[in-house]
């Protein structure tokens, strides 16, 4: 059985302050945006960043995927989440991927349909690190002009995949990117470009 | 996660639960709850259970009502995971009952036995004398279809 690690220590406060973080990243892809508040030790292999947001966003009604067997990252979820781990990540409504570099392609999860494109999956990728300004280059809603984002570890064939499920809009999954405390956006409305 | 608890800690849960503040205090210094170390892993939070009865002639199950509840998770020193559960906005007591419930774990089951016990008991004496208060102002009614006086 796995340990089960602390939960937020001010729920409330702690939770409402990092998901307004992470609608602020949502709404300006390209930039990078330290988690405020308390981030609890997160139970292995989970950052961070990725773990608060797990617990700020994640309820029983969410079916979680993570890419590989972690006892403690699992009975972590669900004892402070209670939402449901399956098996297959086309089932996810969060699905968290430990490591970019391990990446399926983004077609294997949850695209949304044309009634309901928010039944969309998203994607939670713990990279290696974060840097606006350098990298990638981003245009689109929210973007004045262009932005750049530099990631670290990403997987091959990244950016073609990207550009695949920008395509796919309004389906197609949205991304947020995790580095220890920080995490950084890329919606299904984003052009990305190498 | 634990689908049948062993019963001595589901009746310390209970117990701890029910107990008076004063009786909560005295269990509490008796296991040395405030010079153990703990982790907290659920800040006291409070919420709302369904409670579900059944129906007196069908049996079928339906809902009560909202309680309000507080709970609590914790982790000792020697790794143990502690829960507290209480009813109504306690969070003094839910924590009291995380930490204790960590603690009795390893604690030596005859010693966490007596106290109990003892909480069991001043809980039946606190209901006892409620119920002989309640039934000292019992009315008996009379009808003249039921045939007496």
């Amino acid at each position: 059985m796995g340990r089960i690690a602390a939960g937020l220590a001010d729920p409330v406060h702690d939770a409402q302050m990092q998901f307004r973080d992470l609608l602020w990243a949502m709404s300006r892809p390209g930039s990078v945006v330290v988690l405020r508040g308390g981030l609890p030790a997160p139970p292995e292999p989970l950052v961070p960043a990725a773990y608060a947001l797990l617990l700020g966003l994640v309820d029983g009604d969410s079916p979680v995927w993570l890419d590989g067997d972690y006892p403690d990252a699992s009975q972590s979820i669900r004892f402070h989440i209670g939402a449901r781990t399956v098996a297959e990540p086309g089932q996810a409504a969060f699905a968290v991927v430990t490591r970019a570099s391990s990446l399926l392609p983004l077609e294997r999860f949850a695209q949304g349909s044309h009634d309901y494109p928010d039944r969309s999956c998203t994607v939670i990728l713990q990279v290696d690190h974060l840097a606006a300004g350098a990298g990638l280059k981003l245009r689109g809603p929210g973007i004045a002009g262009t932005a750049r984002l530099e990631i670290g570890g990403v997987p091959e064939g990244f950016v073609p995949g990207l550009q695949a499920n920008r395509r796919r809009f309004p389906l197609g999954v949205d991304l947020v990117l995790a580095a220890g405390r920080s995490v950084a956006c890329l919606p299904r409305s984003t052009d990305v470009e190498a | 996660m634990m689908s049948e608890l062993p019963l001595l800690r589901a009746r310390w849960l209970q117990a701890l639960a029910m107990a008076t503040d004063a009786e909560a205090e005295w269990f509490g210094q008796s296991f040395g709850v405030d010079d153990a170390a703990f982790e907290l892993l659920r800040a006291p939070e409070v919420g709302l259970v369904m409670a579900r009865g059944r129906a007196g002639g069908t049996g079928a199950a339906f809902n009560l009502g909202e309680v309000t509840v507080t709970r609590c998770a914790v982790r000792s020193g020697d790794d143990r995971v502690g829960i507290g559960w209480v009813q109504g906005r306690r969070p003094g007591r839910a924590r009291l009952i995380a930490r204790l419930d960590a603690l009795l774990q390893s604690a030596p089951a005859l010693a966490v036995d007596a106290a109990v016990t003892e909480l069991e008991a001043a809980l039946a004496a606190r209901r006892a004398a409620t119920a002989r208060k309640a039934a000292a102002t019992r009315v008996e009614f009379f009808t003249l279809v039921r045939g007496e006086d």
